[in-house]
């Protein structure tokens, strides 16, 4: 059979993986750069018996999504910067009654409305920090149309396996351009689906306390158990609780079940990374002229290559310092202040070492405006 | 149709707060608060069974029990 | 099944002040669903913030304690996902019509079948006695030492304005009526919401000389009159209770079913 090849946007190419993921229900609110997601998804999830709903406000398409999990569904939303900033408290309910949804933040420059139609990526610690409180997060995000489904897809698997929001980090280049996509046939990637607890009808069912391997098998909401759902502290079975041990043992919690699965979780690329003495760490589209550089320089005999991150939270810190061990210098290259610079220095041996190559004009970082860096660092002139 | 018969008016002391609403508002002055600001039946054979008191209850405490008359069943 | 079937009688006695309306609202609300003999694994309660929203954890339904004013966007979620659950609403003033009264009236625009129940009380009681939009002037509160000079939203005709398809309106001490009221609500195809005047005896009646628990029931009594009723007519100033909206329209997950209907057949021809 032969495979199905597309030519579309990357926000089409996140909503073909979505639907590959099973999405039921999204919920949303118009703003550039991501409304195709909604546009597309509009037009997809009722052909499948799913559910779209435009919501009043980027607040309430947040806890619908929320809602519509709880029955059981496989849900996302998609926003650009202003519209994550009002979604963060929300994120903090969904992170607190651990209820797994995805969340498509296509990036565009900020702060405020800032510079709606071009590429940033200036949303990094608000995706790992936006919500008050101590808490964990996942943030995935990619390079290239491929990636953006496979991610897309790996998302909703995270958000059923660690019951938790699920944030793509994706940027305006990445969302607006087209490229190819081949969709992977049915059985290629891995579905995770929500796991359900098979506790009977009329026993004590406790949606808040973990297996032994962290994981909370759930009941849909319209289901045999009638339990309660709170964004404030709480005990096994939801209801509220302000006791010091529940607390200090839910906290722990959240943070550990995706802590300490940093390793699962992590997902990155090499490109010409065997032997590199200079290495550029990067993600999303500025990873592209990255890999461009990195590619081109080895093709004249330079020893540099790319560690192109996939997923940003929780930070692989452990890979990053593995990776960087030997090399000369490390560069990262980002299209904001240096967010990921300030986690690829507290990873390393020698952060003094580490530098930052980045653009923050709205413009695609190129890798003329990389090799200019490198050069200095290099000792090859200005 | 029949008139209820009063079987029992329960009042679960642990739940009342003492508000006064059932006794200021019993048509027939059944309910009194005692010392300890806790609502007592102190004249149930005065009770029409018209249960405002359990209805009204903000504290869900108070439960009147009836039978239905001859006439029904 | 028993009135009490329907508690988390765990839980009791209930954290809300002696002589809080919400307790009544509370009881007319559970009498209702018994009364309804509703299944309680088809309800789903969803609340928000603040004294109203604890109302969620005394039911024994699906219960969804959410975030302040948000519980209808929620609910909205919920309901569009799972359109064969009973989706129960109770807010207070600042949820439904404050931080939430966007999702309000664009729940009630939709008319989609959830049941709204504003527990108007005039008060943000858990934060200590703050006015709120259902305030209105003149009135005593802690972020209003000198009395608001807010005007007030009256919910009605909020909701009527905002295409709610069933809109009524009652108090805490017409709790027979309240019931009734809730019934028909739960039952009513569509947006539906139900107002009932609650009183806070703590932050509200102290400070504006309304007296106690029992004083303020009387003023409910007193302020307001019955729509249609010669007491309405021969003084209009009084709060009218009863129905002021009972109409059919298009519900909102019914219509949701019909684009299903539609782009499925789009698809496969």
């Amino acid at each position: 059979m032969n495979k199905k090849v597309r030519f579309l946007q990357g926000n089409e190419a996140c909503v073909e993986g979505a639907i590959y993921a099973g999405v039921d229900f999204f919920a949303g609110y118009p703003i550039t750069p991501s409304t195709e997601i909604a546009e597309r998804l509009s037009e997809y999830l009722p052909q499948r018996g799913g559910k779209f709903i435009q919501m009043e406000d980027e607040i309430a398409s947040m806890c619908a999504i929320i809602g519509a999990s709880l029955t059981g569904k496989k849900v996302m939303t998609a926003t650009s910067g202003p519209g994550f900033s009002l979604k963060q408290e929300a994120i903090g309910y969904a992170c607190m009654a651990e209820i797994p949804c995805v969340i498509a933040n296509v990036q565009r420059g900020g702060p405020s409305t800032g510079n709606p139609t071009h590429v940033s990526q200036g949303d990094i610690n608000q995706a790992r920090w936006g919500t008050h409180g101590d808490h964990s997060i996942i943030a995935l995000t990619a390079s290239n149309h491929q990636d953006v489904f496979k991610m897309t897809v790996d998302a909703f698997n995270m958000a059923e396996t660690y019951r938790t929001p699920v944030i793509l980090l994706f940027d305006e280049v990445i969302g607006h351009m087209r490229e190819k996509l081949v969709i992977p046939e049915e059985g290629e990637l891995e579905i995770v689906d929500r796991l359900r607890t098979s506790v009977p009808k009329d026993v004590d069912y406790h949606p808040y306390l973990p297996r032994e391997d962290g994981r909370l098998p759930m009941s849909d909401f319209g289901g045999e158990h009638r339990y309660n759902v709170t964004g404030l502290f709480h005990d096994m079975w939801g209801f509220p609780s302000n006791n010091p041990k529940i607390v200090n043992e839910l906290l722990r919690h959240l943070v550990d079940k995706i802590d300490n699965n940093v390793q699962a979780i992590t997902r990155y690329k090499e490109h010409c990374l065997e032997g590199a003495e200079y290495i550029l760490v990067s993600y999303g589209s500025s990873a592209r002229s990255a890999i461009h550089l990195a590619q081109n320089r080895r093709n004249k005999g330079e020893k540099i290559g790319v560690l192109e991150l996939q997923s940003l939270w929780p930070f692989p810190t452990e890979l990053v310092r593995e990776k960087c061990a030997r090399a000369k210098a490390v560069l990262v290259v980002e299209m904001n202040m240096g967010q990921v610079l300030t986690q690829v220095k507290a990873a390393v041996d020698n952060p003094d070492r580490v530098f930052l190559a980045n653009r923050i004009d709205g413009k695609l970082i190129t890798p003329s405006d990389i090799k200019r860096l490198l050069r200095v660092i290099q000792g090859r002139g200005v | 149709m029949a008139k209820k018969k009063l079987l029992e008016i329960m009042i679960n002391r642990d739940w009342c707060k003492g508000c006064g609403i059932c006794v200021q508002f019993c048509p027939t002055k059944v309910l009194e608060l005692d010392g300890r600001e806790k609502v007592v039946a102190v004249r149930p054979e005065d009770c029409i069974c018209c249960k405002m008191c359990e209805l009204r209850c903000p504290d869900l405490a108070i439960e009147v029990l009836t039978q239905e008359g001859d006439k029904d069943e | 099944m028993a009135v009490k079937d329907y508690l988390r009688e765990r839980f009791f006695p209930h954290m809300w002040c002696p002589g809080c309306g919400h307790g009544t609202i509370l009881n007319a609300l559970v009498h209702a669903v018994e009364e309804l003999e509703l299944n309680k694994n088809e309800i789903v309660m969803v609340s928000g913030i603040g004294c109203s929203a604890r109302i969620s954890g005394y039911v024994d339904f699906h219960s969804l304690h959410t975030l302040h004013g948000r519980a209808l966007a929620f609910a909205t979620g919920v309901k569009l996902s799972r359109p064969n659950l009973k989706v129960l609403v109770p807010m207070g003033d600042g949820d439904a019509l404050a931080i939430g009264g966007n999702h309000f009236i664009h729940a009630a625009r939709r008319n989609i079948d959830i049941t709204a129940i504003v527990m108007n009380n005039r008060i943000y009681g858990m934060t200590g006695g703050q006015f709120s939009p259902l305030s209105g002037p003149g009135v005593k509160a802690t972020t209003a030492p000198y009395t608001t000079i807010d005007n007030n939203f009256d919910v009605v005709e909020l909701a009527k304005a905002a295409g709610a398809s069933f809109v009524a309106r009652s108090t805490a001490y017409h709790v027979k009526e309240s019931t009734e009221l809730l019934k028909k609500a739960i039952l009513h195809k569509g947006f539906s919401v139900v107002e009932i005047l609650s009183q806070c005896p703590t932050h509200y009646g102290r400070k504006n000389k309304e007296g106690d628990a029992v004083g303020m029931l009387e003023l409910q009594k007193t302020n307001t009159a019955k729509l249609g009723s010669k007491a309405l007519e021969d003084n209009p100033g009084l709060i009218p209770r009863g129905i002021f909206v009972e109409k059919e329209c298009p519900e909102y997950c019914e219509e949701y079913d019909k684009i299903i209907a539609q782009a499925m057949k789009g698809r496969n021809s």
